[in-house]
């Protein structure tokens, strides 16, 4: 089980959270033009990297925040978690 | 009452209480502190259980966790317990054990003719054999395999007993007791970290109780008690017995499995059996110690026959002699320690030593005592059939690969040790990946992936003075990291037998026209000609070679056979071992319970139970409730003896001809304020909401980014910045979660907050023609009039005296409200109308009523929302703004939404107007059509129309607006039903809406 340290409330055990995918993705501007291919690739297309990722979990049964982790998805190492206004680099 | 195999003094065990208990009906006595295994030695029964495959007799072979014969159905305590380890088991009064795998007895056991047909069932037997007939599978494969699988027998009672789950954050977890665990913990706890040390068996202090050792003068087992009781004294310690740290997972997270109450005669009503803990540790020291591993020799798996650790364990720990006339049977040193034990209890025994003539400490110690050392000699074969006789012993050539001479020796017992293997599972799982140690001929920890350290035996050294300064040095630094502070601690002397080299040498080989069975894995019946035919027959990998030949499977695990295997692949495949490698270790290290692991979830505390503010009122009016996820929602309210059919029929006739209430408080509710609140509305749902006037309620439809409908509900202005959500009962905790991603992530810019609101208010729908007149009788001083309050219209007024808010909504078609009041005022709302809507005809009504009204209006529901559905597809389009933008609408011009035959939502009707037609049926043009027969919709819903008086169904339906007229089947091979049915609206009633605007 994750160790995952929301920025709002410390180091919570996995379970208080909820995944929610790949963080990097940005949906396009509403009331803008898009064109399919664009909105195809926002709403269907994810890469699923071995290694590191940034990615959006909700602690759902904590403050609720949706926060980013940067997680490597082979080893499950965690290094570093943020707001999601904040930037991982 | 005597016990001829227990010795007089010797032991840890309370000789001051006796234990009664029963072996395959057999009364027999033991002592507290014996295990079933003890027990059953000291009163001289070896036979304990018959093997998995060839059921040949088996006696215990280990004294702990290793143990891979003695798996025991056990009775105690009120339950029944198969597979039972009985050199683990502490014995308790009453306690009933019986052997496995065996019938009608372990004495006379028919399966044993396996064993005189072994030929036939060499590796992969089952893989070969039950390849065909085809048709031989359901009927005679299948149901004889399941009779041959399996050891014991499942209980099929509920299970009384208490589990808990318990959650701990430590600095330090120590797991082990023996030496280095006891010096790790103790150097880590004067640091002052928070030290949790966990230890398997009853005793702490491993290998101290057992070997001959002194540390600063005082016996290895003085020497624990010592430390243990400090530690124990220490407020940042927490020390365990009956502890096993089975699993090693991610982010420094173990699993304890404690067994706290199984030992207990007596104990409390509140004292779980077991335990389960998650352990979350900083570091975690793994001092598992080693498992001795035997040798190889024909017929090992005869009773009598043990690990010579485990022998001398029988004796120091139990007081039990595990024969009177042994052979230690050895390629080390350590076996020289079972035989000097042996002597000192009056009991002489050999010690064939495979080794050539060499003296070391131990040996001359031996040879002094006069024991008689044979050299370059080892066990051929074992005779005798349910307990050993004899030995065929043999003089090995220097090759070691055939004999000078052979010999039969008398004896009653062998005692085999073919070296020690670290117990690295704990490092494994934590993904350390090990290294081939060629010194000790095993793997050891090497390059850590997490927060781990092994030390002592487990890491690989053998030696007490060494096993201690592991552990102090690691205990200390790790501590030290943790809380910055470094208490020095000396180290103590030790006093130990130092140990010559040991002998590589594993396998016994077998002299010409003999072929006796050479065991590797006693637990699934694996010897050495069935590895030698899985290499024959192409298996390289020693993955596949242990699921070909079932090699280090099952409860024990392989903890004594897969080195062994190795070593036997790695001779034949001429590689070194570490090019085999090994096959991977799993939690859990030892067998835990179901309930461990299910804990206290289970039953009503399987997952929280809502119930809303008038559940008690129902319930004493005879509802029938359902869940509603973790909700209760009264189904129906039961009449006499009427059925859910009947009582439904009649509670949704009353709403269409009175009126009806129903409890609405489960619906999710979400209050949203902020001045961007429209705007954000706006964008959620696919109509119009930025001029939606303060006091109306307005129905929305959202979608996810792919197009695909949400959920549904109503939303109403409160006032300038605040909005009330309402949303389906199911989809309210994903609304939430929805809505505060695009507030959090996607638009952060707009001023808005969300929160659920769901448990604050309590809810009940007024539905009916009459329900005006019973809203005026409630709220006498409001004008109710169409005019004032029209339908989808709100307003605030007291409820006799109470706050509510009034929602002119429908779900059920007819003229309705709903009334929201303060939780807390739920039972008082609740119980006033019930008595103000009586000379209306007001009835309570269900989820199957509200359900037959919606459905036969045409109202979609969770069924038809069911994450396939774009709004077209449910003819709810008029809903979609062409003007704006919002979630998912970039989605809706994708071709496949748009083609001419897209599906569509339709009405059912049975052309016999008798015959219900099933939920799930699928709609095919030919009931008698060859299969795969072309599926052309599905019913969504069914309902008995109780405006037509007949069945009505909603379906969604490929090509559905162009259908209507056109008949079908409705086909359930599930009920085994086909009915013909006809297309028509899906509004089967009112459909011009009428009645909610009246």
């Amino acid at each position: 089980m994750l160790y995952i340290k929301c920025p709002y409330c410390g180091l919570r055990a996995q379970k208080e959270f909820s995944y929610g995918g790949d963080a990097t993705v940005k949906r396009p501007n509403i009331n803008e033009e898009v064109s399919s291919e664009d909105w195809d690739n926002f709403v269907y297309m994810r890469k699923s990297p071995r290694g590191k990722h940034i990615e959006l979990w909700q602690h759902i049964a904590g403050c609720r925040q949706w926060i980013k982790v940067q997680r490597d998805t082979a080893t499950h190492e965690i290094f570093q978690t943020a707001k999601v206004t904040e930037e991982i680099r | 009452m005597s016990q001829p195999f227990r010795l007089n003094k010797e032991g840890l065990i309370n000789r001051n209480k006796k234990i009664s208990f029963t072996f395959n009906g057999k009364k027999l006595f033991g002592y507290e502190g014996d295990t079933i295994a003890s027990a059953l030695i000291a009163n001289g029964i070896h036979l304990v259980g018959r093997s998995f495959k060839y059921h040949r007799p088996r006696g215990f072979f280990g004294a702990g966790v290793e143990e891979p014969n003695a798996k025991l159905q056990v009775e105690f305590n009120g339950h029944s317990e198969p597979n039972v380890n009985a050199t683990e088991m502490e014995l308790v009064e009453g306690l009933s054990a019986t052997s496995q795998n065996c019938w009608p007895s372990v004495n006379f056991d028919v399966g044993a003719i396996n064993n005189f047909l072994k030929m036939f069932f060499p590796a992969g037997f089952y893989y070969k054999t039950f390849m065909w007939p085809k048709s031989f599978w359901y009927k005679i494969y299948e149901p004889f395999i399941r009779k041959a699988a399996g050891l014991g027998v499942a209980s099929i009672e509920k299970d009384k007993e208490r589990y808990e789950h318990k959650f701990e954050y430590c600095d330090l977890l120590v797991t082990g007791s023996g030496p280095s665990g006891l010096a790790s913990a103790y150097a880590a706890a004067k640091n002052g970290a928070k030290v949790i040390l966990a230890e398997d068996k009853p005793r702490f202090g491993g290998t101290l109780l057992t070997d001959d050792v002194s540390i600063d003068n005082l016996s290895g087992k003085d020497w624990a008690e010592k430390i243990i009781s400090e530690l124990k004294s220490m407020p940042n310690v927490t020390v365990k017995n009956r502890s096993q740290v089975f699993g090693y997972y991610d982010h420094n997270m173990l699993v304890m499995f404690e067994r706290v109450s199984d030992h207990l005669e007596k104990k409390s009503k509140f004292t779980p059996r077991q335990r389960l803990w998650y352990i979350r540790a900083k570091e975690t020291i793994l001092s598992t110690g080693s498992i001795e591993r035997p040798i190889v020799f024909g017929n090992n798996d005869t009773p009598g026959i043990f690990l010579s650790a485990a022998a001398k364990e029988y004796m120091k720990v139990y007081g039990v002699l595990v024969g009177k006339k042994p052979l230690i049977f050895t390629n080390n040193d350590s076996a020289y320690e079972t035989a000097l034990e042996f002597k000192k209890n009056n009991v002489e025994p050999i010690i064939l030593d495979t080794r050539e003539e060499h003296s070391s400490e131990l040996i001359d110690e031996a040879k002094s005592k006069g024991i008689d050392i044979r050299f370059s000699h080892g066990v051929i074969v074992a005779n005798g059939y349910k307990k050993v006789k004899s030995a065929k012993i043999g003089k090995l050539n220097k090759d070691k690969n055939s004999f000078e001479k052979i010999e039969i020796v008398d004896c009653d017992c062998i005692c085999v040790s073919g070296f020690w293997t670290p117990s690295v599972h704990l490092a494994s799982q934590s993904g350390n990946k090990l290294k081939y140690e060629e010194k000790i001929d095993a793997f050891i920890p090497d390059k850590k992936k997490q927060h781990e350290t092994s030390v002592g035996a487990a890491n690989g050294s053998f030696t007490l003075e060494e096993s201690l300064k592991h552990g102090f040095e690691n205990g200390s630094n790790l501590s030290a990291k943790i809380t910055e502070t470094k208490t020095e601690i000396s180290i103590p002397n030790v006093n130990e037998k130092k140990y010559g080299a040991h002998d590589k040498f594993w396998c016994m080989p077998l002299p010409k026209n003999e072929n006796p069975k050479r065991f590797v894995d006693f637990q699934n019946d694996v010897s050495v000609s069935d590895i030698e035919i899985a290499l024959r027959e192409g298996y390289r990998s020693i993955e596949h070679v242990k699921r070909y030949t079932t090699l280090g499977m099952a409860t024990d695990q392989g903890r004594t056979s897969n080195l062994n295997g190795l070593q036997l692949v790695s001779n034949i495949e001429n590689k070194i071992v570490p090019e085999v490698g090994h096959t991977t270790f799993r939690p859990p290290f030892t067998p835990i319970t179901i309930g461990t692991i299910v804990g206290r979830e289970v039953g009503m505390e399987y997952m929280p139970t809502r119930k809303t503010p008038m559940h008690e009122w129902h319930e004493k009016n005879n509802a029938v409730f359902v869940d509603a996820g973790a909700w209760k929602r009264p189904r129906y309210y039961k009449e006499g003896n009427e059925t859910l059919f009947e009582a439904s029929k009649r509670e949704a006739k009353n709403v269409r001809e009175n009126v009806g209430i129903c409890d609405v408080t489960t619906l999710g509710k979400i209050d949203i304020k902020g001045p961007d609140a429209a705007e954000f509305l706006n964008r959620v749902y696919t109509n119009a909401w930025m001029k939606l006037p303060i006091g109306k309620a307005r129905y929305g439809l959202m979608l996810r980014e792919d197009g695909i409908v949400m959920d549904d509900g109503t939303t109403t202005r409160i006032s300038e910045n605040h909005y009330h959500m309402t949303t389906t009962t199911a989809q309210a905790a994903n609304v939430l979660s929805h809505l505060e991603y695009y507030l959090q992530i996607v638009w952060p810019e707009l001023n808005v907050n969300v929160v659920s609101t769901t448990e604050q208010w309590a809810g009940a729908a007024i539905a009916g023609p009459k329900s005006r007149d019973m809203l005026s009788k409630l709220y006498p001083d409001l004008d109710v009039s169409n005019e004032a309050l029209p339908f989808m219209g709100y307003k605030e007024a007291e409820f006799f005296g109470v706050p509510s808010r009034i929602f002119r909504i429908s779900f059920s078609g007819e003229l309705a409200y709903e009334i929201n009041v303060k939780s807390d005022h739920g039972m008082f709302m609740w119980e006033k109308m019930m008595e103000v809507g009586k000379e209306f005809g007001n009835q309570p009504y269900g989820t199957e009523a509200l359900s037959t009204l919606r459905i036969e209006m045409g109202h979609v529901a969770g069924p038809e929302l069911d994450g396939r559905t774009i709004p077209s597809d449910v003819s709810l389009n008029g809903l979609v703004s062409k003007k704006k933008d919002f979630i998912g609408k970039n989605s809706l011009g994708r071709e496949a939404f748009n083609v001419e035959s897209r599906q569509k939502i339709v009405g059912l009707i049975p052309i016999d107007r008798k015959s219900s037609i099933p939920e799930g049926s699928h709609i095919v043009q030919d009931q008698n059509a060859k299969l795969p027969n072309p599926k052309l919709g599905h019913v969504s819903s069914s309902c008995w129309s109780v405006e037509n008086n007949n069945p009505f169904s909603l379906a969604i339906m490929k090509d559905g607006k162009n259908m209507i007229g056109k008949k079908f089947f409705a086909v359930s091979p599930l009920k085994n039903k086909s009915i013909e049915v006809e297309v028509i609206s899906s509004h089967y009633v009112d459909p011009e809406g009428k009645r909610v605007r009246s």
